[in-house]
């Protein structure tokens, strides 16, 4: 199933903050995670991960650090911080709202399997 | 020296060639748009490169891996499209000259300024205070004094946020040490070796400039080759504050002159040392915070001088060659011809510095490998009227520092042509050349430093 672009926009901020709030990454490890998460179906094109990330930086939800673990190559980490944090819980309920409204407007035996829980958790 | 790091910086990537010119060519396209800066080029580049070794593990060939982990980056234009979106003020960059309501940048201007005037007065320090010492020693130390405050402004509070931490400690040493061998040995009256303490000194401290640079990252090429970009830019910055001031002691002393020898001599005393040791630390502020100004003049001011320069050492190489060089072959003269291969080798570098690694060979190539020759011939002559004279008079320490530095260049040099001329015929790809270069640049400041700390004691401090 493909997920409409605009939905996917959306989706990407709570997602990423979301993916961080489980521990710092970097965007490679991060994409990995959206993968795993939505099972395949949200596809980005890798590299808008990071004006997404930069974009989370200018706004203060995420600091970044360039660090060389030992053995590994040199990479920019991303952590989420409290303000981050704050944002997330609040866009959690936004999107718990939406995902209620439109499950009370949708009759439950036209809901197709897939899809609408994974929302409410994102 | 054989052995390099990829710019990644990590350890799974290999020198696969051709690997290597496809990153390196999709860097620089990626790269090319004003709204994605060099850091973020480099994030980009470590994620490519998890991408490819994720997908050669997974049993891809390197052309197959390539594809599919540019292709999952997405569209150059629609990528650059995005950062442009958040980055808006990056498009600015080439169009005003301070960067756009940066408080980070006025901080970096006051820390620039603070510094200049910490050099100035160093120097001013060392005026004051080395009267007893010696011209040479003052000479030896003026450095030691001012190049600190540019590894603190190059090293301290780097954009990518990178921290140098321990490795200070490294960018110190040198210092330090040099501090010490310019003071601490007993110098035989006139001494030589002492001479080329002062001479050789600065090229280690320059590369422990270099090392704060770059975070420390010296074994990166791409990071070596960033040190030969900023020194190149910090050249022809210095050289134009040099001719500002050039005009502002000029007016000074014109003004000045109506009350006496004494008060201007008081004054340019004053003047030309700070301005001098002041303009180190601006110069590469300048570097940094106006990157896009000189960018574009590396390409330019090598076209103009790289064949003018050619000319100069074909005829003199030519007519070396014909008359011969022991005849009137004197201290000043090697001086000359060491200067003028080393303004060479740094046109050499500095126009491999504004190359892209994938381009085909053209005219000023031609030019360049013709310039490498001349000053290749004119090194050999140099060396054997070295030889000669050591053969007749013996080892004197200037002759062991003159014959060590052509050698060590003439090695650079051979190697130099045989990859230009390969890659004139098409048989040796472009970023061999700077690899080359970058991987030698460490030769250098080894001999330099073998200069600095064996020569002295070999030779008696004589």
């Amino acid at each position: 199933m493909r997920i409409d672009k605009d939905l996917v926009a959306a989706s990407a901020s709570p997602l990423v903050l979301g993916l961080l709030a489980e521990g710092e990454t970097y965007g490679y490890a991060l994409l990995q995670r959206v993968r795993e998460v939505s099972r395949g179906e949200l596809e980005w094109a890798d590299g808008m991960l990071y004006p997404l990330l930069h974009r989370l930086e200018r706004q203060g939800w995420v600091v970044a650090e360039w660090r060389t673990p030992p053995g590994e190559r040199r990479r920019k980490y991303y952590a989420i911080t409290d303000g981050g944090r704050a944002a997330l819980v609040e866009q959690r309920r936004q999107w718990g709202a939406v995902v209620r409204a439109l499950e009370g407007a949708w009759p439950a035996a036209a809901s197709p399997a897939a899809g609408g829980p994974a929302l409410g958790t994102a | 020296m054989a052995h390099v790091t990829e710019p990644g910086g990590g350890a799974p990537g290999r020198a696969d060639g051709e690997l290597e010119v496809r990153v390196a060519q999709w860097r620089a396209h990626v790269g090319r748009s004003p709204a994605v800066s060099p850091g973020d080029v480099d994030e980009l580049e470590s994620h490519l490169r998890d991408q490819l070794d994720d997908l050669r593990a997974a049993g891809l060939t390197d052309d197959e891996a390539f594809l599919v982990a540019v292709r999952r980056l997405g569209a150059v234009d629609a990528l650059s499209a995005e950062y442009a979106r958040e980055h808006g003020d990056r498009l600015w960059k080439q169009l005003v000259l301070a960067p756009p309501g940066a408080g980070a940048g006025r901080r970096r201007l006051r820390r620039a300024v603070l510094l200049a005037v910490g050099a100035a007065l160093a120097v001013q320090v060392l005026r004051l205070l080395g009267g007893t010492l010696g011209e040479v020693v003052v000479a030896g130390l003026a450095p030691v004094v001012t190049l600190p405050f540019l590894a603190a402004l190059v090293g301290a509070g780097r954009e990518d946020g990178e921290r140098l931490g321990a490795r200070w400690l490294v960018v110190t040493a040198p210092f330090v040490a040099g501090a010490a061998l310019v003071l601490l040995p007993p110098w035989a009256e006139g001494s030589s070796t002492q001479v080329l303490v002062a001479l050789h000194l600065p090229v280690v401290l320059w590369a422990a400039v270099g090392y704060a640079l770059v975070g420390g990252r010296w074994r990166s090429p791409s990071a070596r080759m960033d040190v030969v970009r900023a020194t190149g830019e910090w050249v022809v910055y210095y050289a134009l504050i040099a001719l500002g001031g050039g005009v502002l002691v000029g007016a000074t002393v014109l003004l000045l002159a109506p009350l006496g020898d004494d008060v201007v001599e008081q004054v340019l005393l004053w003047l030309v040392p700070s301005g001098a040791a002041g303009a180190v630390v601006v110069a590469a502020w300048l570097v940094e915070a106006k990157q896009s100004v000189v960018e574009n003049m590396a390409p330019v001011l090598t076209a103009v001088f790289t064949p003018l320069f050619a000319v100069v050492l074909t005829a003199s190489a030519t007519v070396y060659a014909l008359t011969g060089l022991a005849a009137d072959f004197d201290r000043d003269l090697l001086l000359g011809f060491d200067l003028l291969l080393l303004v060479v080798l740094g046109l050499v570098l500095y126009a491999l510095s504004a190359q892209r690694p994938d381009r085909r060979p053209g005219a000023t190539d031609v030019v360049q490998l013709v310039a490498v020759v001349a000053a290749l011939v004119l090194d050999a002559l140099v060396l054997v009227a070295l030889l000669g004279r050591v053969g007749d008079l013996g080892l004197t320490p200037n002759r062991v520092a003159a014959l060590g530095l052509n050698g060590v260049l003439l090695v650079d040099l051979l190697v130099a042509a045989a990859l230009a001329a390969g890659f004139l015929v098409g048989r040796v790809r472009a970023d061999r050349l700077a690899r080359w270069q970058t991987s030698y640049l460490p030769v250098l400041v080894a001999w330099a430093a073998l200069v600095v700390l064996v020569l002295p004691p070999v030779f008696g401090y004589r």
